[in-house]
């Protein structure tokens, strides 16, 4: 490890709940340094009662996402020297939602959201009926691959401007599973899911602004995956007023 | 705050309005550039069932997509909810309703 001449100036978010102000440290500038880097040095080295969250460290839990110079990021694969402006950084516990402490924000709210989306699996057969075959070919299959690798970071989320404005709504992570599952010929939840989406904080609500899909550390498109809900659930209610 | 229904009545509206929007448009520039005086304009429009029913769907049509549009803001931006916004969606609606449907009688058939 060389170091750098220059220090970094770092303001990380400490406080309890809504209360808190931002706390600024001295760090060690390093080649190749990310800011779970800078954070995990601030809580060894500066002050432990610094609180985060993180895991794997490679960019698969989806631990240790905060907000970096006011943008949503997965700290464990960001570059400080890619997002730091004039050496400096500001780190921030998630958008959208409530704070625990420090830099580490309550996920409850957001979980709960898959759970009212029907963002969970609707079993179709038990253990002695054979395996449902998954043919890799069809459109519907390559739309649930298509948004599949989702880690629950949490980075859509805080991104989104419409929970910003709309706390009731479902938001882009949830409703992005809720349409991986709709695609896949697994899942038996077809009307549960189209009818959870189609409620008062559902999928209807989304402006395409595409935050969503343009900070998904993982490049996906939920955005796309919304669309296709509303699509979807207008097919739907135009079928079933048909045959009612 | 917007759910498919309201979402569906946004979205079917806009579907409506898009040609009456530009058959309105083309009329107006038609009228300005033509020179037509407003007797000759309502001479035209008095007793027209065909104006009458492009501009009372266009007046219908606008009532629903203004109130749903205006209930998304006043929602995201001014924090209205429960009974408050949707008295505000009525309001917008049935106040544009009203407004038009006057204007929309009064060239046609009044």
């Amino acid at each position: 490890m060389v170091a750098e001449a220059q220090n970094l100036k770092v303001s990380v978010w400490r406080g309890t709940g809504e209360t808190g102000e931002f706390e600024t440290f001295d760090v060690p500038s390093r080649e190749s340094q990310t800011v779970l880097d800078v954070v995990s040095w601030i809580q060894q080295q500066a002050d432990p009662t610094l609180t985060y969250r993180f895991a794997c460290r490679v960019g698969m839990c989806g631990s240790c996402a905060m907000m970096v110079n006011g943008i949503p990021r997965w700290t464990c694969r960001t570059h400080v020297k890619k997002v730091s402006e004039n050496n400096t950084l500001r780190i921030e516990p998630l958008r959208n939602m409530p704070v625990i402490k420090d830099l580490v924000a309550d996920m409850d709210p957001f979980f709960d959201k898959w759970v009212s989306a029907e963002a969970l699996h609707h079993p179709t057969s038990t253990r002695n009926d054979a395996i449902t075959p998954v043919d890799a070919t069809t459109p519907e299959r390559q739309a649930a691959d298509a948004g599949i690798e989702c880690i629950n970071c949490g980075i859509c989320y805080a991104a989104c401007d419409t929970v910003a404005g709309n706390p009731d709504y479902l938001g882009p992570a949830a409703l992005q599973r809720a349409w991986t599952l709709l695609n896949d010929a697994k899942d038996g939840g077809r009307i549960a899911i189209l009818d959870a989406v189609s409620g008062s904080g559902g999928c209807h609500n989304c402006h395409s602004m595409g935050s969503c899909t343009r900070y998904c550390p993982n490049e996906l498109d939920p955005m796309s995956a919304i669309a296709g809900l509303k699509r979807e659930t207008f097919r739907h209610a135009l079928r079933r007023k048909r045959d009612a | 705050m917007l759910d498919l229904k309201l979402y569906m009545a946004q979205r079917l509206t806009a579907l409506i309005m898009a040609p009456l929007v530009i058959g309105h448009i083309a009329v107006m520039i038609y009228a300005i550039q033509g020179g037509l005086s407003a007797a000759e304009i309502l001479g035209r429009t008095q007793g027209s069932v065909f104006w009458f029913a492009f501009y009372g769907l266009f007046v219908l049509a606008v009532s629903v997509h203004a109130a749903i549009g205006l209930r998304v803001i006043a929602h995201e931006w001014g924090g209205l909810k429960g009974p408050a916004l949707s008295a505000l969606t009525w309001a917008v609606g049935l106040g544009l309703l009203i407004m038009g449907a006057r204007a929309v009688w009064a060239v046609t058939w009044a």
